[in-house]
């Protein structure tokens, strides 16, 4: 590139590059390489710090769930159950009433939220026109998803005492503080199942004459029927372990109470927290042997661990719904 | 029998955005009429206020008269989800519905009307409009299977049918074709040519030698910029539009030296 | 067919239905103002005599609560709002790093089957229910750490933090912002993993061509693409520390001090953990006091939610 020849070239007069002094020096290479090997090193410590609470919660669980955990123990309630002393079935009491109160409880939450969510969701993606009321209403379930669950447990609780009465505690009550944490999940998965629904679907729907309505609850709804009940059983699956909320709303029992409009109701986390408080069981001098001091740790270990495995079970199940039963919608 | 199609003074905006101007053509009953001309000249938009399916994007409207066998479309009381039972439509890319098989498909229009409709009358439906759609003989045998397992060129004869089995008067078509390979789209036009005998047909397509194959008229839409409204530029019989054209900017395109 | 029987097929025009439907649809949408709004107006009611009645009952009810150490609602709420914002703030910095780290693991250093299975893990992470995290800090972690905080206090004790004597059992500020670190932490991974796994795929090739390791393709390429969403992930991150319960109800022994002695007993305690303990043997005005503390925390994850969705909103803009 030397200007022998008199044609003006682009580069003429430009400076002179000694591209040698640009050159990386070997050290700088090798610190370079190190660095990286050190980040990743350090990133795959973060990945193995995250697993051992995992896996500790897990194996704890389980170890000291088991011990307690059979059939006498998911078949009685806890009436009867006197300090460390077996009961006449032969127990040491169990969590009859805490399943049952959970479930109902769950199923109330289910019944408000679910309708509301996914009509909610259809307002926004079908109706709104993403105008300024649908980012007000977006916006406001955001801010919802981030109740603390205790905050909701007061609103239960304060709704009921003015509009009811004071004193009010009940299984739905329970349900209302529990609906209104799972509201905005439910909104949000189904928004989302709702968007992913091609758009042409439905204005092939539309050129054959068919309804909005129609529209909406046969084609839009049916397509994403798989990934909408996957996200409500997921928003289940995180209201299921709520324990605080119920704690002021449902209250705590040792019998079994099938009414969910009336009288305390046990829930599996707040028996699971119930047992965790009483620290250790009275066991007199003159007890037998069968009399187990360390009985209420046990028991919430045991209560624990089919609390997990409801859980896991509802994810496991939430999951494999979506992947299971998605509408292929291309070829 | 098809219906034939005024449209008299059509301006169509998109909030206050005019997005093409004054429109005035007349379609003829039982005749193919394409719409060509470059992108974004407001054909597609056009035909889609014949079936009033514009009206889903919000903000779009339009003004002017659209007359279907002498009827206003826009009328006050005309319903237009009962308009789209008249007009029928067939899109870009075929889009049979995922959840339902070939059969409910084709009875898709029938039932979420929420007719009922008795199994030997939906059976008959189903085999005159997978005939009419020239799908019959491929698809008789597994009716029961997804739609969506169809070959393309398959699945768009399946929505064709699925748009014929409303019984519509008029069958509009945007790009039909312009998702599938040649033979499919070989397919797709030699049912369009038979279609004929029983419905109006207004296709938009992209491709020149597709409008000279098929349509009886053929209308040139142009736009004089990016930004501007749209305009039908030029409405004549296809033989005139490729081999004589009396209009400078439709010879120049037709002639592949547009732009 | 022919063009007659055209009217007799003409269907039910279903023109009311669609009126209803997408009035319940609207009707839904509304709601969800309503029950904000309602949530808000039903804990003000129910807090209105910590306002409007008697202060002299009200002083008398929050010494009771307090053993005489305060007696009015914002010396009360003060230290907890401290303590609340001393543990959240703890916690996030705790799984800050460490989410951010697995998150960009699973997103651009693991195997694609591995890091499938390291989302479920993190999903799995997020399942567990609050009270078990509670239990298992309360029974195993809280046993277990304190050889650890007793050796932070030995060596790091001159720094006031770490001041000793380390408590044993260690049901301290510290352990309870590591179990509340555990719990957030997913929270934050997998909203920073799904930013990161958006970063343009030709900015993320630019930087490799121009001779960039992995590490600084990360750094040039990465990080700066997905820093406002880890921002907002954190926010939300810590608007969940500042609400949870039950893992500081059943972890902590609780005090009432502007303490940042984080290996002591008996130093801080949080809003929402003092609601639930107090709670039970509250009388009416008891609980209109708790209230009172409830609605503190509800503005608080309110402002730092608002904040990480407004900030998402623009990083997604």
């Amino acid at each position: 590139m030397t200007a022998a020849n008199n044609d003006a070239s682009p580069m003429d007069g430009a400076p002179v590059i000694d591209f040698d002094k640009f050159k990386p020096t070997r050290s700088f290479i090798a610190a370079r390489k190190r660095k990286d090997l050190a980040m990743r090193a350090l990133i795959a410590v973060a990945f193995i710090v995250a697993l051992i609470p995992l896996f500790s919660v897990l194996i704890t669980t389980i170890i000291n769930g088991v011990k307690r955990l059979n059939l006498n123990f998911l078949s009685y309630n806890m009436t009867g159950v006197v300090g460390g002393n077996p009961t006449p079935s032969g127990g040491y009491g169990g969590i009859l009433h805490a399943i049952i109160g959970t479930l109902e409880i769950t199923f109330g939450a289910m019944l408000i939220s679910i309708p509301i969510g996914l009509m909610c969701a259809v307002y926004l993606v079908e109706y709104s026109n993403r105008g300024r009321l649908a980012r007000v209403i977006t916006l406001l379930v955001d801010v919802m998803s981030g109740i603390p669950s205790i905050v909701a447990g007061l609103f239960a609780f304060s709704m009921f005492t003015i509009l009811i009465g004071p004193g009010t505690i009940n299984g739905f009550e329970g349900s209302v503080a529990l609906s209104l944490l799972m509201l905005p999940t439910v909104v949000k998965s189904s928004e989302e199942m709702l968007k992913i629904v091609p758009h042409d679907l439905r204005e092939a729907s539309y050129a054959l004459g068919v309804t909005k309505q129609r529209t909406i609850t046969k084609i839009v709804l049916r397509t994403a029927l798989p990934g909408i009940v996957s996200g409500a059983i997921l928003a289940v699956a995180r209201v299921i372990g709520e324990t605080a909320p119920l704690l002021m709303t449902a209250g705590y029992i040792a019998s079994t109470n099938f009414n969910l409009f009336s009288g305390q109701m046990t829930t599996l986390p707040v028996y699971v927290y119930q047992e965790y408080s009483k620290l250790n069981a009275n066991c007199p001098a003159n007890a037998s042997a069968a009399c187990v001091t360390t009985i209420p740790m046990e028991r919430a270990w045991a209560a624990a661990l089919v609390l997990i495995l409801i859980v896991l079970i509802l994810n496991l199940i939430g999951r494999l719904v979506a992947k299971v039963f998605a509408v292929k919608s291309e070829r | 029998m098809g219906q034939r199609i005024d449209v008299n003074h059509l301006n169509i905006y998109y909030g206050d955005f005019l997005a093409v101007e004054d429109v005035n053509i007349n379609i003829e009953a039982n005749k193919v009429t394409a719409f060509i001309g470059p992108s974004g000249c407001g054909k597609s938009t056009v035909l889609r206020t014949l079936d009033r399916m514009h009206e889903i994007i919000p903000g779009a409207h339009c003004k002017g008269e659209v007359l279907l066998e002498g009827k206003n479309l826009y009328d006050k009381d005309v319903d237009p989800v009962a308009v789209r039972r008249d007009v029928g439509m067939v899109f870009q890319r075929p889009n049979p519905f995922p959840t339902m098989s070939i059969r409910e498909n084709v009875l898709a229009g029938v039932k979420l009307n929420n007719r009922k409709i008795s199994k030997s009358d939906a059976d008959d439906l189903v085999e005159w409009a997978l005939r009419g759609a020239n799908l019959w003989n491929e698809v008789k045998d597994r009716l029961d299977n997804p739609g969506i397992g169809l070959s393309g060129g398959q699945q768009q004869r399946l929505c064709i049918a699925r748009a014929v089995a409303v019984h519509p008067q008029v069958l509009l078509m945007d790009e039909p074709c312009s998702a599938l390979d040649p033979i499919s789209t070989l397919a797709v036009e030699d049912l369009i040519n038979e279609l004929k005998n029983d419905y109006t047909i207004v296709i938009v397509t992209h491709n020149m030698q597709q409008a000279a194959r098929i349509a009886d008229y053929t209308a040139f839409f142009n736009l004089k910029a990016v930004g501007q409204p749209g305009h039908l530029e030029y409405f004549t019989d296809t033989t005139t539009m490729f081999n004589n054209p009396q209009n400078e900017e439709a010879e120049r395109y037709v002639s592949g030296r547009f732009g | 067919m022919s063009s007659q029987s055209k009217t007799a097929q003409q269907p039910v025009s279903g023109k009311n239905a669609d009126k209803v439907f997408k009035g319940v649809a609207y009707a839904c949408g509304i709601l969800i103002l309503v029950v904000l709004a309602a949530v808000a107006l039903f804990l003000l009611f129910r807090a209105w005599p910590l306002i409007g009645g008697d202060q002299k009952a009200n002083s008398d009810t929050i010494s009771n609560f307090t053993g005489g150490k305060a007696t009015s609602f914002w010396s009360y709420v003060g230290p907890l709002l401290f303590g609340t914002v001393l543990i959240s703030t703890l916690a996030l910095l705790i799984s800050f790093f460490v989410s951010v780290g697995i998150a960009l693991f699973i997103s651009h250093y693991a195997p694609k089957k591995l890091a499938t299975i390291l989302s479920y893990v993190v999903d799995l992470l997020a399942a567990i229910p609050s009270v078990i995290y509670g239990l298992w800090g309360g029974l195993v972690l809280v046993p277990a750490i304190y050889p650890f905080w007793n050796w932070v206090a030995k060596y790091l004790g001159w720094i006031p933090i770490f001041a000793g004597p380390a408590a044993n059992p260690s049901r301290t500020v510290a352990t309870v912002s590591v179990v509340l670190a555990v719990m957030i932490l997913p929270i934050i991974t997998s909203m920073s993993r799904d930013i990161f796994l958006q970063t343009p795929r030709l900015q993320e090739e630019a930087a490799l061509a121009l001779g960039a390791t992995k590490w600084e393709m990360v750094k040039l390429a990465v990080l700066p693409f997905g820093k406002s969403g880890v921002v907002s992930a954190s926010m939300l991150g810590l608007g969940r520390a500042l609400g949870e319960t039950m893992a500081v109800l059943m972890i902590l022994s609780p005090g009432l001090n502007y303490s940042v002695k984080l290996l002591q007993a008996s130093q801080n305690q949080t809003i929402a953990a003092n609601i639930a303990s107090q709670y039970p043997e509250a009388n009416d005005l008891g609980v209109s006091v708790l209230i009172g503390t409830g609605l503190v925390l509800f503005l608080i994850t309110f402002v730092v939610n608002f904040v990480a969705r407004k900030l998402t909103e623009k990083a997604s803009a």
